[in-house]
């Protein structure tokens, strides 16, 4: 089906079906109740879900089958970000130009990044990518304020030009973004009984794109030009000795992963028309880095996933206070009660970046392969008496 | 002529952060081969010593103020640090004026010990494992260790000023016969200087002169060999990575007048000083401190008016263009042995 | 004039003369040993050919054609395999894909977008690996992950990985060095068998004698960095100058 053997097409229904249902799977818990701050169905949240979903799976196919570590990776984001609001600036609200240029420009961008950067490899490259992306950042910040909007960031004007559509609504507002007259803000609201669900059209059209996006990563993998990528990352001697160029090859990955980071920009600023230097801030670099690993890096799924439970670590666990601490540990004896409060708060709420990191780092010492390697181990578990026998016969005795 | 003296002196306290940094994160991947993200960190922690004994030299009883009362007519209370009890008046606030000097000795065995700490209980893991993923771990333990920070000393800058002695600025200008009044300098950031130069001095003095220095430089030069003479390498390692860290964890402590330290000065320092290393030369000390001192000479140069109204932003990405440059023309760095992780 | 004649080349590494006035010559359809005790310059003349090293001075003209100031892959796209010392494989790949590799390189030049379309679509490409498989007795193993196998499996599909580029030269480097006495005799079987079938000249580089004088036709002794003598394999045996080179001044 659509040129794609049968496991990865079944994982490209399952990826759909989630998306599509996201709404109702991600608010399991009826409103006002004490599960309610769980539930992540809300049409921002989702939408972040999606548009980081595109950036992570565009960065694992640069670090997943390359190997290529760049540090660097949000400069193609904050770049597709202004190029998109400055559709949105001078052409008109539809968000179909805005996205396609956020895509080119943060190709263009990354072609010459990655031209350069990718004359070193290892760590080198690690630091160049760095380098180049606190440069954007700035340069962003300071001297390119005119078309960065500096400190303040790239926000939208009354007196925008607009050539193709008003430059104010009737009611003398900026207008929002759509798609051919669908506005991204429009949502609908099902209730049922306690749950209310919401279906935007912002979340949509980004969930749509997002599985296009994972499609087209799909196919990647699966090409000769994937599997050149992943023997650039296994040996690059061979690689020469056998009459390819590597060096093309990892290009066109880092330009290809630079104009998925470009779609993610541009999503983001449909969703919200603004845009700002710290989407380009090395810690924002790191976050990706961050979402591979943790779901799982060279996998297909892995970036997806990892994306996914960032930000609703993020959104949710940063939302946790004391308040909803104590009440939830309010059946205990009131000593063991304060205990408990102190030994968990330090990993909620603000301090959400710390469980982060801990995660992250558990991940990295014991679980290289992250969640989906993880999920595979305890699938392994559980179906080991069945797949002792097969397994065996393919194992042969190394040397 | 002044304004050229005035920029090299402006480059040279930040360059001596930058050379301190530099040289621990060289030290530490040249003897352990180990790419360390978490070396801004080190750095943050040293200053977030400062504070703490800054904070417990100042700890504070309540004590009647005899005869004043306040307008309810209970006595009127002053605070008392428990250490005017114990010194006197006179000692005691001597004591902690000078507590960011005094920071010094409370923060070497402090950093040694999470030094060692670290390395026992995580990089010594990651020895075989590829760069990336030394990277990459290193790069979540500076997280958890940035956050740790913020959890108990909170999230804004926190002000720790220098020994009264040294606050202010004095007249350099006129000491080298310019006219007066055209090269003020702060006292704080000449005693930076001269303490960098210190700690710099006494690193390579002790890898020169003592037996102990001289295995771990031939470590650095090739580790199985060494490894192979029978000698226990990875325990001096382990000390090596002690010492990087107080070298870090120093010039943090006194890089405290200077800038108010936050829980995120540590990343902020650490990507310029990888770019620092990567320009000096991978693996080579001199390189690291050399490169320290002109990269931060340079961008003070770049702040220049004058050289800011020709090439605006220059200030913002001087660092990182020299880098890239460097990178480009000369892989090895400006000291950097020919063949070490050059591609 | 052979297919690749190496004139006056010469190398110098700092103050050590790593070639000196290098001259040799390999006819096109013939294997062509090089010989010569540690240090004598042979893997940097094979570096020197496949565009590893430059020469300091000197010609290397492959079917009429030099090949200094190239890279390694236009090196191997003019039509020379190489084949290392110690397996270089893509380890993280399966069998398969490490045949269907070369494959690629041949038929679409050393970059190409390949379009999006499968791996596995690729029936013609899959025909010529699993055939060339199935001559070095490793079709059974295609779907193995490579990094898994045996050094002697490994260094077959080495060879594999080579052959199937169809290379009008194959330079083997110690193609048996470490190698069990059987598994020597089969990889000079295999290398017999492909010289017969295929027209296709083999440069090879090898320390142990057995195998030189099973394959060669010519053999070049190289000692210090300076051809001694080339002659046949006859010749050779008891040649005074390469006992001399062997075995030192002393004998």
């Amino acid at each position: 089906m659509f040129g794609l053997d049968k496991k990865d097409a079944s994982l490209l229904l399952i990826v759909t079906a989630l998306v599509a249902f996201a709404p109702f799977l991600l608010n399991p818990f009826p409103e006002g109740s004490a599960m309610a701050q769980f539930n992540a169905g809300y049409p921002d949240l989702m939408q972040r879900f999606v548009i980081f979903g595109i950036f992570a799976i565009g960065f694992n196919i640069l670090f997943g089958l390359t190997g290529y570590l760049s540090f660097g990776h949000a400069a193609f984001l904050g770049v597709g970000s202004y190029a998109a609001v400055w559709m949105f600036k001078l052409l008109s609200m539809n968000v179909l130009p805005a996205i396609i240029l956020a895509v080119i420009v943060a190709g263009i961008f990354a072609l010459i990044i990655g031209y350069v950067s990718l004359r070193r490899s290892g760590i080198y490259f690690s630091i160049l990518t760095l380098a180049f992306a606190q440069m954007s950042f700035a340069l962003a910040y300071s001297v390119l304020t005119p078309i960065t909007g500096g400190e303040t960031g790239l926000q939208l004007a009354l007196d925008d030009p607009r050539i193709f559509g008003s430059a104010t609504t009737a009611e003398g507002n900026i207008p929002v973004p759509g798609f051919f007259g669908l506005e991204m803000r429009d949502s609908t609201e099902l209730v049922l009984g306690n749950w209310v669900f919401t279906f935007s059209v912002g979340y949509y059209f980004a969930a749509i794109i997002m599985l296009l996006s994972f499609y087209l990563s799909i196919r990647i993998f699966r090409s000769p030009f994937g599997m050149m990528l992943r023997a650039v990352k296994s040996n690059q001697q061979r690689l020469n000795y056998t009459g390819l160029n590597p060096r093309p090859y990892t290009l066109a990955a880092f330009v290809i992963s630079g104009m998925y980071a470009g779609l993610a920009g541009g999503l983001m600023a449909s969703m919200d028309p603004l845009a700002g230097a710290e989407r380009m801030f090395w810690t924002a670099s790191g976050e990706v880095v961050l979402m591979t690993i943790l779901g799982g890096v060279g996998t297909l799924i892995g970036p997806v996933l990892g994306a996914g439970l960032i930000k609703y670590m993020e959104n949710i666990i940063s939302k946790i206070n004391s308040d909803i601490l104590h009440s939830w540990f309010a059946f205990l004896p009131d000593g063991l009660e304060d205990l408990v409060v102190t030994l968990i708060y330090p990993f909620i709420g603000k301090g959400w970046h710390l469980t982060l990191g801990i995660v992250f780092m558990l991940v990295v010492i014991f679980l290289p392969g992250g969640l989906v390697q993880g999920g595979q181990k305890i699938a392994g578990l559980f179906g080991r008496k069945k797949a002792q026998e097969p397994k065996n016969a393919t194992t042969e005795p190394a040397e | 002529m002044d304004a050229i003296i005035l920029q090299i002196l402006n480059g040279l306290d930040k360059g001596s952060a930058y050379a301190l940094i530099a040289l621990g994160l060289t030290l530490i991947f040249g003897t352990l081969g180990v790419v360390n993200f978490a070396h801004g960190a080190l750095f943050m922690i040293g200053a977030f010593c400062a504070v703490t004994l800054s904070r417990l030299l100042s700890l504070s009883h309540k004590v009647e103020i005899p005869g004043a009362v306040d307008f309810l007519g209970n006595p009127q209370m002053r605070d008392v640090p428990y250490i005017y009890e114990i010194f006197g008046e006179n000692l005691g606030a001597t004591i902690i004026d000078w507590a960011v000097p005094l920071s010094i000795l409370f923060a070497i065995p402090v950093m040694i010990l999470i030094g060692v700490i670290m390395e026992r209980g995580l990089i010594k893991h990651f020895y075989k494992r590829p760069h990336a993923d030394q990277i990459l771990v290193t790069f979540g333990l500076a997280i958890v260790l940035q956050e740790i920070i913020k959890y108990y000393y909170g999230a804004n800058p926190i002000p720790t000023p220098a020994p009264s002695a040294f606050v202010g600025s004095f007249d350099f200008g006129a000491l080298i016969g310019f006219d007066p009044g055209t090269i003020i300098y702060p006292y704080w950031r000449l005693v930076y200087f001269a303490f960098a130069a210190v700690i710099i001095g006494a690193v390579f003095a002790f890898l020169q002169f003592t037996t102990f220095g001289m295995v771990v430089r031939a470590g650095m030069a090739d580790r199985e060999t060494v490894g192979l003479l029978g000698i226990n390498i990875d325990k001096r390692f382990t000390i090596m990575f002690g010492l990087a860290a107080a070298v870090a964890g120093l010039a943090g402590v006194m890089y405290t007048p200077i800038n108010s330290p936050n829980y995120h000065m540590g990343m902020d320092f650490l990507v310029l000083s990888f770019v620092v290393v990567v320009v000096g030369g991978m693996g080579s000390l001199p390189g690291a401190v050399l490169a320290g001192f002109l990269l931060g000479i340079l961008e003070s140069f770049a702040s220049m008016r004058e050289v800011i109204d020709i090439i605006p932003g220059i200030n913002q990405v001087i660092i990182y263009l020299v880098a890239i440059i460097i990178l480009l023309t000369r892989p090895r760095g400006l000291m950097g042995r020919k063949g070490v992780m050059e591609d | 004039m052979g297919i690749l004649e190496v004139k006056d080349v010469n190398k110098r590494f700092g103050g050590l003369q790593a070639l000196g006035n290098v001259n040799l010559s390999v006819a096109e359809n013939t294997c062509h040993a090089i010989i010569g005790p540690n240090g004598a310059g042979k893997s940097t003349l094979l570096n020197c050919l496949v565009g590893k090293l430059i020469p300091d001075t000197g010609a290397v003209m492959f079917d009429g054609q030099s090949v200094l100031g190239r890279t390694p892959f236009e090196i191997n796209q003019m039509g020379i395999s190489r084949v290392f010392q110690t397996p270089e494989i893509f380890g993280d790949l399966t069998v398969m894909e490490n045949m269907l590799i070369p494959c690629f390189a041949k038929r679409d030049g050393s970059f190409a977008l390949h379009g999006i379309r499968s791996v596995t679509s690729e029936a013609e490409l899959r025909d010529q690996a699993e055939q060339m498989l199935e001559e070095v007795n490793m079709l059974d193993k295609r779907n193995m992950h490579s990094a898994s196998m045996s050094r002697g499996d490994k260094r077959r599909l080495e060879m594999a990985m080579c052959l199937v580029q169809n290379p009008k030269l194959l330079l083997l480097d110690e193609p048996t060095a470490g190698m069990a006495r059987a598994d020597t005799n089969n990889t000079i079987d295999l290398l017999k068998e492909i010289k017969e079938k295929r027209n296709i000249t083999i440069a090879i580089i090898e320390h142990d004698m057995h195998v030189v004088f099973s394959l060669a036709e010519r053999i070049t002794v190289l000692a210090q960095g300076t051809p001694l003598v080339e002659d046949t394999p006859e010749n050779i045996k008891g040649h005074p100058k390469v006992k001399e080179a062997y075995l030192g001044e002393a004998a």
